[in-house]
């Protein structure tokens, strides 16, 4: 009979208690490098500089990528407004993303939990939800008393609809079976909402703030186009405005680093809440 | 009429199974439930009379959808009766006009699989007794490791969580989650259904074992005759929906069960005459195009 349980190791009597880690000490840092990512990444920048180069008419406006850094270095690096545009869209981010997550999520709860509360709920929620965005732009600034709130304001909806209808999908995949173990072996309601309900909605929520924080930047840089004097948003499109495409490219660049970071710290804030996924 | 006697009949004997000390023993008399979802009126199950006694390995079998899991999650407390009565060592446990109440003296292992996913091994098996605040903390960790221990060394995974386990052990874990609270019934809802033979007959003997120290009674949903015969004391056949009872066979095998017995005459006749009455039933069901209710 195959036992893979039995620990037949004799130099190792104690059980082991902590979660097994998956990877090996071996690795080098060397070996982790993905060759053919960084490989095609040097192939993009190639590519870029021989169609700037040769690529005729279209192509002319556009500046390399040695230009776009001398211009980065140059006018933006030890730029204290240039730094203060990372500030201002991370907070206008952080803010909106914030007030999203602390809003929806318990909508979402209760959308899933109350029978009542969705009859009466639910289509409103329906009826906003297929607004985009930036709909919301001329009504908002009209609506909120600064401009920076009802930069927070369009920033706030767009992960908001997501994480309601992924909680609210969430509170309805919750396993009968986990509900009855729990009640059957002798927790109580309060209890099971907070041990029970909460830990099986995490992939939801997860999922919810995964697909929230990229429509998030999507949303601030547009409000910040259209509303804003300040941001990366808005240093993007004064580079258009001024006819600099370093500047355009600098922004873009930000931009894609600035959604990248907030990415990352999403994952991050992910695997600690869900220890138990691998 | 025939069905009300022998009501009568099992309810009388349950008051006298009730001088019985070890517990355990079930008696579900004349159980019928219909489902009403849209209006349109589902007779699941109809007149169920089984009695099982303390300490038996019952097994249940069935076409899918003919009301097995109905059946156990109305014993267990999850799903209310719609007429007839269960008694457990002759108390009340489930009627029409009752609340379904689920209790630590009956403990489901499900089909698919209930182990809490965000709690590590040790912590599912501790759960039961710290929730009812039987054990403390502390206390119950330990009953668990040396629970898990005895079950087959299932303490070299006590901090691993769910998802980190094998299907079969995933399940070993959960009859332990089950065993810890020391319930008077086990009710295992076609536990080893998604496995392959090796990891069933493996799961087998593991069960086997555990059944021979706990002695619990044990009530065990499953289409899969070979299993049924193997493990069970007696077989209960049920019809395709609305569920009754068909067919009650005992098997004579001797304990313990051997390997070797699945090719001896004895199993090979009760297989005949338990497939005989499978049969016919699977057949109206395949026919219907039933579909599994879980």
């Amino acid at each position: 009979m195959i036992d893979r349980a039995r620990n037949n190791d004799p130099s190792e009597p104690v059980p082991r208690l902590a979660p097994r880690t998956g990877r090996s000490a071996s690795h080098t840092w060397v070996s982790r490098i993905n060759w053919r990512g960084a490989a095609s990444v040097a192939g993009f920048v190639l590519l870029w500089e021989l169609l700037v180069r040769f690529g005729g008419g279209r192509f002319e406006g556009i500046p390399t990528l040695a230009e776009v850094l001398r211009a980065f270095g140059d006018k933006y690096l030890t730029n204290a407004q240039y730094w203060r545009s990372w500030i201002v869209s991370f907070e206008r981010v952080g803010y909106g993303f914030v007030a999203s997550q602390l809003l929806g999520i318990p909508l979402g709860i209760l959308l899933g939990t109350r029978k009542i509360f969705h009859e009466v709920v639910y289509p409103v929620v329906e009826l906003l939800r297929p607004i985009p965005p930036l709909a919301w732009v001329p009504l908002s600034i009209l609506f909120w008393p600064t401009t920076e709130l009802s930069i927070i304001f369009i920033t706030f909806i767009g992960p908001f609809f997501i994480i309601v209808i992924n909680v609210h999908d969430g509170v309805r995949n919750i396993r009968k079976e986990h509900l009855w173990l729990a009640r059957s072996l002798g927790a109580r309601p309060g209890y099971i909402f907070r041990r029970i309900i909460l830990p099986s909605l995490i992939p939801s929520i997860a999922v919810g703030m995964t697909l929230g924080i990229a429509v998030t930047w999507n949303v601030v840089i547009a409000a910040e186009m259209i509303a804003s004097d300040v941001g990366l948003g808005r240093l993007t499109w004064e580079g258009y405005v001024s006819h600099t495409a370093t500047t355009v490219i600098v922004g873009m660049i930000s931009i894609g680093l600035a959604g990248y970071l907030s990415t990352l710290a999403v994952t991050y804030a992910e695997k600690k809440l869900m220890p138990w996924r691998k | 009429m025939r069905m009300a006697s022998a009501a009568t009949q099992l309810a009388s004997r349950a008051s006298l199974s009730k001088e019985g000390s070890a517990g355990g023993c079930l008696t579900i008399c004349d159980v019928g439930k219909t489902y009403d979802p849209d209006g349109t009126c589902v007779e699941a199950l109809k007149g169920c009379s089984i009695e099982v006694k303390a300490g038996a390995f019952v097994a249940i079998v069935g076409p899918s959808g003919c009301g097995k899991t109905t059946l156990l999650n109305m014993i267990a407390g999850f799903d209310a009766v719609s007429s007839g009565e269960i008694y457990m060592d002759g108390r009340l446990i489930a009627a029409p006009d009752l609340p379904p109440q689920p209790g630590p003296d009956r403990v489901v292992v499900f089909q698919n699989g209930a182990l809490f996913p965000w709690k590590t091994v040790l912590e599912n098996v501790s759960y039961g007794p710290v929730r009812q605040k039987v054990l403390t903390r502390k206390q119950a960790k330990k009953k668990a490791i040396d629970l898990l221990r005895q079950c087959g060394g299932l303490d070299a995974v006590a901090g691993s969580y769910p998802a980190q386990l094998s299907s079969g052990m995933q399940r070993r874990v959960e009859v332990v989650r089950a065993l810890i609270n020391e319930p008077k019934v086990l009710l295992l809802d076609e536990p080893f259904r998604a496995m392959d033979t090796v990891s069933k007959t493996t799961m087998h003997q593991h069960l086997l074992e555990m059944y021979r120290i706990c002695r619990k009674t044990i009530v065990f949903t499953t289409h899969d005759l070979d299993e049924a015969i193997y493990l069970a004391d007696t077989i209960i056949v049920m019809t395709t929906r609305p569920g009754t009872i068909k067919h009650i066979i005992g098997v004579t095998l001797q304990r313990p069960r051997l390997p070797k017995m699945l090719f001896s005459h004895e199993y090979l006749e009760l297989k005949r005459r338990a497939a005989e009455s499978v049969h016919v039933e699977a057949r109206k069901a395949f026919e219907r195009g039933e579909r599994e209710q879980a």
